[in-house]
């Protein structure tokens, strides 16, 4: 006799999303706290050589930039550049490890919804980000003092910066089919990207027609309004960057859920 | 009442390979049936898991599990199928109660109730002592059934195992088909997929035989058994012959000094044959089928055109 009792939990009343939001959430934040020596650590001791060599040793010969000390400079760039990359990191490396050991299958055979799932995902990875972050802000206070004068404008900046690469990370690990391909695009497009992206130096100090190809860098935007949140001022109108970063999510959270609901790089 | 699982028409072509896996496959499977899919290496058994479970494309055609179309409710459909894949498939970092807790957690289930469930699938499936163990550690045939605790987990209608008994040993195979005849008894339907043909024919009560994408047995296991043309004995010889006897109406041969192996075709029975070997002296020891009866048909069914069962 079959259990007339017995009835399937629903994945779609907005508790039980809930829950398998949290689950992945919760998943990602365990898997990067416990290889923290591998996710958490490197980024540390990087940004940690980068304020004794650029900004102590070297940034003291230099002359005051955009009327803030060089070490103040690139304070803002250097945390923007860990939490890009450490999103972006997580995601990628996360998804594709589940792919190859096929315990995405795990996610695929259950009733969560596919924006559940991304979404889950692109959190994991914002984790990553504000706590790779953090961490580099942390570390920044031996080297100089804490700046912070626009909280919501950082904080929004940062959340939809870590969100954006999270989700590219998402699209990469979809079209990855080897280990190779999810260190491509972080090597020959992300790095160069958030190296020309004024991390370092000031746009205006570039060659005109340098300082026209920076325009299309996204990055430069993201750095420029971090900056903002932190020392107070910025190159570009803070509202149109913000605005111009939300877009791009919107537009490839979209992207990124279609590839995952026709199945590319999952399904045969 | 809908059908466990309905298969219509359904059709799995690999363009880039271009295979057809599946070629216009209908087939399906009763509320609280243990069904068997059986069929060759690469005969389109895991392809068809594959579309029923969502991990693979249907190219066409229609698939309903207890009346819930894929196509149009897909979330709901999910809720119904537990799935316990050929290959493992869990995170392997993970500790063996995550795995589960994991698992019940993408299917909406507080943490509470997921934690219930763990532990009951756990302790019913020996693996409760190994919990905090990461789940590389087990055994082969721990991880197969922390599988299965996971594909229970959320107490699906419809459990699909495709080969949970491949590399398995003896006792623990037995194990698992007590647990799956109980869980079966208590209306979960089963269908499974195994290699074993012994196990189809002493779990399944109805059989489907797949190959080169296409059904081509598909009945109750007692009628196709009832069909069978004929079966294969060994019987132990006391004393070593140097010939085989001399029988009317059976065919025999000697396939070792005391082991004589003779073919009943069906509506023959043993009585002639054992009276037979009586009146020339064999004094038979012990016998035995040389291989199951499903097996026999199945060998014959996917005998392909070169004389060769694959």
């Amino acid at each position: 006799m079959i259990d007339a009792s017995r009835q399937a939990v629903a994945v779609t009343t907005p508790f039980s999303i809930w829950i398998a939001f949290q689950t992945i959430v919760i998943k990602e934040i365990r898997r990067f706290a416990r290889i923290w020596v591998q996710t958490l650590l490197p980024p540390a001791i990087t940004m940690a050589l980068y304020f004794v060599i650029f900004g102590h040793l070297v940034g003291v010969r230099l002359e005051n930039t955009q009327g803030y000390t060089y070490m103040q400079f690139i304070v803002p760039g250097l945390i923007m550049m860990a939490v890009i990359t450490n999103s972006y990191a997580n995601v990628v490396s996360s998804f594709f490890g589940n792919k190859f050991q096929r315990s995405i299958e795990e996610l695929m055979v259950s009733p969560t919804p596919e924006w559940v799932m991304l979404l889950g995902y692109v959190i994991g990875g914002v984790a990553r980000g504000l706590a790779v972050g953090i961490i580099v802000m942390l570390l920044s206070l031996a080297f100089t003092g804490f700046m912070l004068q626009h909280v919501l404008a950082t904080l929004l900046v940062v959340f939809l910066t870590a969100s954006l690469f999270s989700t590219l990370g998402f699209i990469n690990a979809l079209y990855a089919k080897k280990f190779d391909d999810i260190s491509i695009i972080p090597t020959f497009v992300l790095t160069p990207l958030t190296y020309f992206g004024g991390v370092f130096y000031s746009i205006d100090a570039l060659p005109a027609i340098w300082q026209k190809i920076s325009l299309f860098n996204p990055i430069v935007y993201m750095v420029d309004a971090f900056r903002y949140g932190l020392l107070g001022s910025g190159q570009f109108n803070i509202a149109l960057s913000l605005l111009m970063i939300a877009v791009l999510n919107v537009v490839l959270f979209v992207l990124a859920l279609q590839l995952l609901k026709k199945g590319t790089g999952l399904k045969a | 009442m809908f059908d466990a699982l309905q298969v219509t028409h359904l059709t799995k072509r690999y363009d880039t390979r271009g295979v057809t896996a599946l070629d216009d496959v209908s087939l399906s499977v009763q509320p609280g049936d243990f069904f068997a899919l059986l069929g060759p290496n690469g005969a389109g058994k895991s392809t068809l898991i594959g579309i029923v479970s969502s991990l693979v494309r249907k190219t066409s055609g229609q698939v309903k599990v207890f009346g819930v179309d894929l196509e149009d409710n897909l979330t709901l459909a999910k809720q119904y199928i537990g799935l316990v894949p050929q290959e493992f498939n869990f995170n392997q970092f993970e500790k063996v109660k995550d795995v589960v807790i994991t698992q019940a957690g993408y299917y909406g289930l507080p943490l509470a109730l997921a934690k219930e469930r763990t532990e009951k699938y756990l302790r019913k499936l020996s693996l409760w002592e190994k919990r905090d163990q990461p789940s590389r550690t087990l055994s082969g045939g721990m991880k197969r059934r922390l599988m299965i605790a996971r594909a229970l987990v959320h107490e699906p209608k419809l459990l699909i195992l495709d080969e949970p008994t491949a590399g398995v040993d003896v006792e623990l195979r037995r194990t698992m088909w007590e647990f799956l005849t109980e869980m079966n008894n208590a209306g979960t339907t089963i269908i499974l997929t195994t290699h074993y043909l012994e196990e189809a024919e002493t779990l399944c009560r109805h059989v489907a035989i797949i190959d080169r994408g296409k059904i081509i047995e598909n009945a109750p296991t007692k009628t196709i058994l009832s069909g069978l043309n004929q079966q294969t004995f060994l019987l132990d010889l006391q004393a070593a012959a140097i010939t085989p006897p001399v029988l009317t109406d059976y065919d025999c041969r000697l396939i070792e000094p005391n082991v004589l192996e003779v073919v009943l075709k069906k509506n023959q029975s043993l009585n002639p044959l054992f009276q037979q070997l009586g009146e020339q002296q064999v004094q038979v020891v012990s016998m035995k089928n040389k291989t199951n009866r499903l097996e026999e048909l199945f060998v014959n069914l996917v005998k392909h055109p070169d004389g060769v069962a694959i």
